[in-house]
């Protein structure tokens, strides 16, 4: 493991020199930072050198062809056409290169998909356009969104050093333990990559998938969504931080108690002005990407709430379409997704934003409620 | 009277008939064959607007000119359309083109019904393509349509969608009963099948991997209909259906179908590699070994593409084995055509540049195959754009060089003119360059973490992107030059020769240039 840590620094360490000077043309995979993704870069390189000097060989009789063997240069055709031995030759030492490949890809393999004896067990939940994560020993979860600004993506404003790759609350995992992850979906399916981690894995619905990796190096690691989920795919980047035990610790003790502060938040008397301020944050985060900042939608595909009919008129129906969402379209059951506090505020908002000025509010409480009489 | 109504007769049976319905009624497998290529040539400039738009967007970092939508919306049609309307179609074209005049047959087995095969598809294409105007925008879920985005989440077209499928491949498998019929029962007295020409061959092969897979993409959309219109949930986990049984189906068909895009390429450039080498090929025998070995491999591979989706391991590994195995049948091949080079008289007009170009950069292709095929590093390259860079390198320098290559070769026998010399080198050196600069960089970023369909990127892969864009456009334009090339060659030019290539071999060279309206009334003899 250590071994393996100190070649990542160093080969890191040797990328990085030449990457400072040659700013962004990246060419080749990284060794990444964990075991897993060294083996896979030492068999990315083997692979891809067999292929060069077979390459050599290949095109080097080729191009001796091409230059020597013209007919502008007066070159007569030899007319033979078979050769038992070399045919028989070029079949089997391929088939020997390719074995002699397979058994260190069979044992990387093994190893990658032994999900046992894990430290910390964190589920990953993939949604239209954003990962939930779940860390199931402590009770505690969060959503991670992107967290560039629109107006970057837009080109009113400078990109910044981490353009699309930046969330609002990183994954955060301690250096040195085995981590597993149990992936799924909410909606379509998804796939979480770390690409310094060697770990990408599809969050399907109704799946749950396993993966692990461990890193020996504190620092923030960046990825994406692979598998193309519909119109926001390529922003919903993956962000983790690996962090020494002790500052985990920290942190773990932190969300605990934050989760502990929102469950009586519920409790607390709201006012509308309060319920208001945080309903647009909730909406920016949960609800803007398909029903728009402004509330007038994408139509058809997704409806404005701005003048509608359900927000103006129908609160019961307003309720249970954000909690228990619409089966068979994008929108999503919300009520496990956002807090009780967050639901009350996200609907408040709508029902009183654009000019959908109904003055009615709904209260943590009643979706304490609601959802507790389904 | 009489006499008059004989010659008349006689009229009627040498020449085309007059106007529109020459075309819309025409059994003739010359007249079928040119409507296929010029309706795969058209489909493969409205594809290639498509890649166009993408490319543009992928100029710069940002989103500038479409939006996220629009975007998944221009890299579906533009695969579905290259794949579905480009290639298949055009390699139909050859195959009634050249079929009965490579084995000796006045026609294709089944005429009437190869009218309707291809009838069919400007049907099919109009209904895809009219999804572009509809409410809710065309088909947005990448050309493998993953369930439940393309079910569940799909948007309403996707009905339209599936209906266009299912009447691409009613064509497709109607095109290949039709080759497998004519091949097995039409050829010339004294050609068995171990004499064919290896394109007869490779067509023969790639037609029963047709009539085996189409019907499969045929059930997998259905089953998608019954989903999205008749309350199943075949592929909807929350009704306890399996969204990675798609996957399955799917890739059982696609797998298969990457082979069909490129195993007629395959016989082509060992006729024009031959021809051009003046030398007989190597290894004849081999070569159909090693396509027949191709073409059984290729249906036990298909969850190569699915290596991500938590396959258990003993599954795992058998497709990565089955993978690498078949490696080896294409090496042979690559390695005959190169023998077939060797210590060869070669002269480099436009079929044999295309078709040298076709061997570098479709193993260049087969290489980062291989890569692909370690299942341990296929998690770090699958649905980035090394992946992108993969398939194109197999289908733009294979498949479209491929047909590239045939289209100069055979141009002289359809047209009796010999096409611009000059301007198709030109044509194939503005391709190539514009090909690679459009490519190559791909493979740096996929392997520097860039997944694939993303309409707007992270800073650190600008500039490959910027190269790579730079390349399209090259390559785009390029093509505009090829569609001159031709029409100047239809309209006028030096005659041709029979045989106007001297290395030449094959029935087809023994009939007048430009090839009769019907040729080989009576069979040769091929001793
Ligand atoms: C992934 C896209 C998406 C997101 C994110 C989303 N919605 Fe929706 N929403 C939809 C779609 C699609 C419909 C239409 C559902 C239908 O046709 O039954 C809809 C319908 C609604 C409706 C009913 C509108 C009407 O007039 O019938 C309300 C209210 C609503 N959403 C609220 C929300 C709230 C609140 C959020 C955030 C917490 C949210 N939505 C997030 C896609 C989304
Ligand atoms: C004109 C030259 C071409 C250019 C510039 C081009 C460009 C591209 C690009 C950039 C993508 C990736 C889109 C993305 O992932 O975001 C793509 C996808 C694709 N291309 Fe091409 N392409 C060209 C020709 C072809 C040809 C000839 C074929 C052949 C059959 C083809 C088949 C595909 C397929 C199947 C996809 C995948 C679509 C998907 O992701 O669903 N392309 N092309
Ligand atoms: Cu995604
Ligand atoms: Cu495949």
């Amino acid at each position: 493991m250590r071994v393996h840590a100190k070649r990542a620094v160093a080969l890191a360490a040797g990328l990085l020199l030449p990457v400072t000077v040659m700013a962004n043309w990246t060419m080749n995979m990284s060794p990444g930072v964990t075991s897993t993704s060294n083996q896979i870069y030492s068999l990315h390189m083997t692979i891809l050198w067999i292929c060069v000097a077979i390459g050599v060989v290949v095109f080097g009789v080729m191009f001796w062809s091409i230059f020597a063997h013209r007919k502008s240069r007066g070159f007569k055709p030899a007319n033979f056409h078979e050769n038992t031995v070399v045919e028989v030759l070029w079949t089997i030492v391929p088939l020997a290169i390719l074995v002699a490949m397979a058994i260190p890809a069979t044992t990387t393999l093994i190893e990658m998909y032994d999900t046992t004896e894990s430290d910390v067990d964190i589920k990953i939940t993939g949604y239209q356009w954003r990962w939930q994560y779940e860390y199931i020993d402590d009770d505690f979860s969060f959503f991670s969104n992107m967290s560039t600004p629109k107006d970057q993506i837009r080109n009113r404003q400078a990109k910044g050093e981490n353009y699309l790759l930046e969330v609002d609350n990183p994954l955060v995992i301690p250096v040195g333990k085995k981590v597993r992850f149990l992936l799924t979906a909410n909606d379509v399916i998804h796939s979480w990559w770390v690409p310094e981690f060697g770990v990408k894995k599809d969050a399907i619905p109704g799946f749950i998938n396993e993966t692990w990796t461990r890193v020996d190096v504190p620092g923030t690691y960046r990825g994406q969504c692979t598998e193309l989920c519909g119109k926001d795919h390529g922003f919903m980047p993956v962000v983790v931080k690996a962090v020494p035990e002790e500052e985990y610790n920290v942190w773990v003790a932190e969300q605990k108690e934050a989760a502990e502060t929102e469950r009586r938040l519920t409790e607390k008397d709201w006012t509308l002005e309060e319920l208001m301020e945080r309903g647009e944050q909730a909406y920016a985060t949960a609800c803007a990407s398909c029903h728009q900042a402004d509330g007038t939608g994408l139509p058809p595909a997704f409806p404005a709430l701005k003048g509608s009919q359900m927000a103006l008129e129908d609160m019961a129906g307003h309720i249970e379409i954000v909690v228990n969402g619409s089966p068979g379209t994008a929108m999503q059951a919300f009520g496990n997704q956002l807090s009780e506090v967050d639901l009350a505020a996200v609907i408040t908002y709508e029902r009183n934003a654009w000019g959908n000025n109904t003055g009615e509010m709904v209260t943590p409480k009643e979706i304490f409620d609601y959802k507790n009489q389904q | 009277m009489s006499a008059v109504a004989d010659t008349h007769a006689q009229e009627h049976h040498h020449g085309p008939a007059k106007g529109i319905s020459r075309w819309l009624l025409t059994t003739n497998h010359k007249d079928i064959g040119s409507m296929y290529l010029m309706f795969s040539f058209a489909m493969f400039l409205l594809g290639g607007s498509m890649a166009m738009v993408i490319r543009a967007e992928l100029f710069q970092p940002g989103l500038q000119i479409v939006e996220p939508e629009f975007f998944n919306q221009m890299t579906t049609m533009h695969g579905l359309i290259m794949v579905f309307g480009a290639v298949m179609p055009a390699f139909v074209g050859l195959a009634n083109w050249m079929l009965p005049l490579m084995i000796g047959a006045p026609d294709m087995a089944l005429p009437r019904m190869n009218n309707w095969s291809f009838w069919l598809l400007p049907c099919a294409f109009l209904i895809l393509v009219s999804t572009l105007f509809m409410q809710g925008g065309a088909p947005n879920f990448g050309w493998t349509f993953y369930a439940p985005l393309s079910t569940t989440y799909g948007p309403p077209s996707t009905t339209f969608f599936i209906f266009a499928v299912h009447i691409m491949g009613v064509s497709s498998i109607m095109g290949a009963i039709n080759v497998i019929a004519t091949i097995l029962n039409m050829r010339a007295p004294g050609m068995t099948l171990m004499k064919m020409p290896l394109f007869v061959w490779t067509w023969l092969i790639t037609a029963f991997l047709l009539i085996a897979v189409m019907p499969v993409l045929a059930g997998v959309v259905t089953m998608m209909l019954m989903d999205i219109h008749f309350g199943t949930s075949f592929f909807d986990a929350s009704g306890g259906g399996d969204p990675v049984l798609f996957q399955h189906v799917f890739w059982f068909f696609g797998h298969p179908e990457v082979y069909i895009m490129i195993l007629p390429a395959f016989g082509a450039i060992s006729h024009i590699v031959a021809a051009f080498s003046r030398k007989p090929l190597f290894g004849y025998a081999s070569m159909v070994y090693a396509v027949g070995a191709i073409a059984v491999l290729s249906f036990l591979v298909w969850a190569h593409h699915m290596f991500t989706v938590g396959m258990p391991i003993a599954g795992q590994l058998f497709f990565m084995y089955a993978t690498l195995l078949i490696a080896v049948p294409t090496g042979v091949k690559v390695f005959n055509w190169v023998t077939t080079m060797f210590r060869g008289s070669l002269s480099f007009e436009a079929p044999m540049l295309f078709a040298v170009a076709f061997i570098i950069l479709f193993t260049i292709g087969g290489f980062s195959g291989l890569m692909l095929a370690i299942a341990p590093a296929d998690f770090q390259y699958h649905d980035t754009y090394f992946v992108v860079a993969h398939f194109h390198y197999v289908l733009v320098p294979g498949a479209i060089f491929g047909i590239f290559a045939s289209a100069y070769f055979w141009l002289p026998k359809w047209t009796g003119h010999m096409y611009d010399e000059t301007l198709a080198k030109t044509h194939f050196w503005l391709s190539f360059v514009g090909m690679n600069l459009a490519f190559f960089p791909m493979h740096f970023l996929g392997l520097a973490g860039m997944p694939r369909r993303i309409p707007d990127y992270a800073l650190q892969f600008t500039d490959f992107n910027m190269i790579s864009s730079i390349g399209a456009f090259m390559f785009g334009v390029t093509q505009l030059l090829f569609l001159f090339i031709v029409v100047k060659c239809a309209r006028g030019g030096e005659k041709a020769a029979a045989k106007p290539w001297d290395g030449a071999e094959g029935l087809e060279w023994t009939v007048p240039s430009p090839a009769p309206y019907h040729t080989f009334s009576t069979p040769p003899e091929v001793k």
